[in-house]
């Protein structure tokens, strides 16, 4: 039971707080670090691609933000899982906040995705398995933050948002091995399969440093939105009240002399 | 059992058959969810061939002709056990070269396909232009050599 203890104060609303307050700067800097590195690398230092000259280029924004779109999903999905099952609230305040930036990567991998298919597969948009299924994600995140949106009462909209998450779960193999099952206008993948990457290490570092940086993107925005949640839920408890009213003393002291 | 461990029991079943229940259906479409059928399948019979369709593999070695004086072009597609010869009156995708994979969406006439939309079709390989010339010049040497084996 002793090895449980610091779990479960981290998934009270309180320590949480305390915990990202604590992390968050750090995590900032070392994500806006990692990301000017890898966007850098990735622009003007990596080689040009033999077939596709420049325009290759996109993958260091496209491939990670797909990642991160299955990626936030699966996030989420599992804190609503732990939330039906063990009633813990801040996985319910975790998967609310995670919602719309899922919704974000999987818009931006959509867009790039476009952008890059008209001079190279010469159509913007193809109804393959692969597009075609990352379209229903970003369906999925809208009708999770929609059906939060349209329930009032805060119990049962944790429950039916949670349950609705996991029924939208099937759809992240799909995604994933739509590329193998069918025959697709898309790519298979380049990186995650069983034998060595079928892209070159010189683009790899930055592809791989661009996956880092836009994975503590992602918790760094959720772990921000998460506080913002939980100062909304808990205005009026005294623990709040007093650390809100002692950071305003902090900063007007810093700043007023 | 505490509800808890019910509610865990529950909670993984329902997401196992709901798992279970859509891979089945996705095989089940299967034929249906494919984007292009293959040559070997148009010379089989079992593409549908009385409606638009696409056909994708790769475009022949040396078989791309183009005229000089308009955009029309043929070459053939090929899935290294058939092939069929493709007509296309338009600006093809960058991508498009010999070698590399094509779909080309239309119908077949007499034999030869006429496409209405031509859109290459991109490998998994990234690589700067001197690995893919290097690797170019393994295969000349290692080509001969399995000749006087």
């Amino acid at each position: 039971m002793r090895i449980w203890l610091p779990l479960q104060r981290l998934v009270s609303a309180r320590y949480f707080f305390e915990f990202s307050s604590r992390i968050l700067p750090w995590l900032g800097w070392v994500t806006l670090l990692i990301l000017l590195t890898g966007l850098g690398w990735g622009l003007f230092y990596a080689p040009t691609d033999y077939q596709q000259g420049e325009s290759y280029r996109i993958i260091f924004i496209h491939v990670p933000s797909a990642w991160m779109s299955m990626f936030a999903y699966m996030v989420m999905a599992g804190c609503s899982a732990i939330f039906l099952i063990w009633r813990i609230r801040i996985m319910d305040l975790f998967a609310t906040s995670t919602a719309p930036i899922g919704a974000s990567f999987t818009l931006i991998a959509l867009a790039t995705g476009s952008l890059w298919g008209r001079p190279m597969w010469g159509t913007y948009w193809v109804w393959d398995a692969r597009l075609t299924s990352e379209l229903i994600l970003l369906f999925l995140y809208f009708g999770v933050m929609a059906l939060r949106a349209a329930i009032d009462e805060p119990r049962r909209q944790g429950r039916a948002v949670a349950l609705l998450t996991l029924l939208g779960v099937v759809n992240i193999p799909v995604i994933h091995f739509s590329v193998e099952w069918w025959n697709t206008l898309h790519q298979p993948a380049s990186i995650t399969k069983a034998a060595a990457p079928s892209i070159h290490l010189s683009m790899l570092i930055p592809l791989l440093l661009m996956a880092l940086g836009f994975t503590l993107l992602y918790l760094y925005m959720a772990l921000q939105r998460t506080q913002g949640a939980i100062i909304e839920q808990e205005i009026d408890s005294t623990w709040l009240q007093e650390r809100l009213s002692n950071n305003t003393i902090e900063t007007e002291g810093g700043t007023g002399k | 059992m505490k509800t808890r461990h019910r509610r865990l029991l529950f909670i993984t079943a329902g997401v196992l058959a709901l798992t279970g229940a859509t891979l089945l259906v996705l095989n089940a479409f299967r034929s249906n969810l494919v984007f292009f059928h293959t040559p070997t399948e148009v010379a089989e019979g079992t593409a549908p061939l009385e409606q638009l369709i696409r056909i994708g593999g790769m475009v022949e070695e040396n078989s791309v002709e183009k005229t000089s004086e308009s955009l029309h072009v043929s070459f053939r597609v090929t899935d290294f056990d058939h092939s069929i010869t493709v007509t296309y009156d338009g600006v093809l995708p960058d991508l498009f070269r010999e070698g590399q994979g094509v779909v080309a969406e239309g119908r077949l006439r007499d034999s030869v396909f006429v496409a209405d939309r031509v859109l290459a079709k991109h490998d998994e390989n990234y690589m700067p232009p001197e690995v893919a010339a290097m690797k170019l010049d393994e295969k000349a040497q290692n080509t001969p050599k399995k000749y006087y084996k």
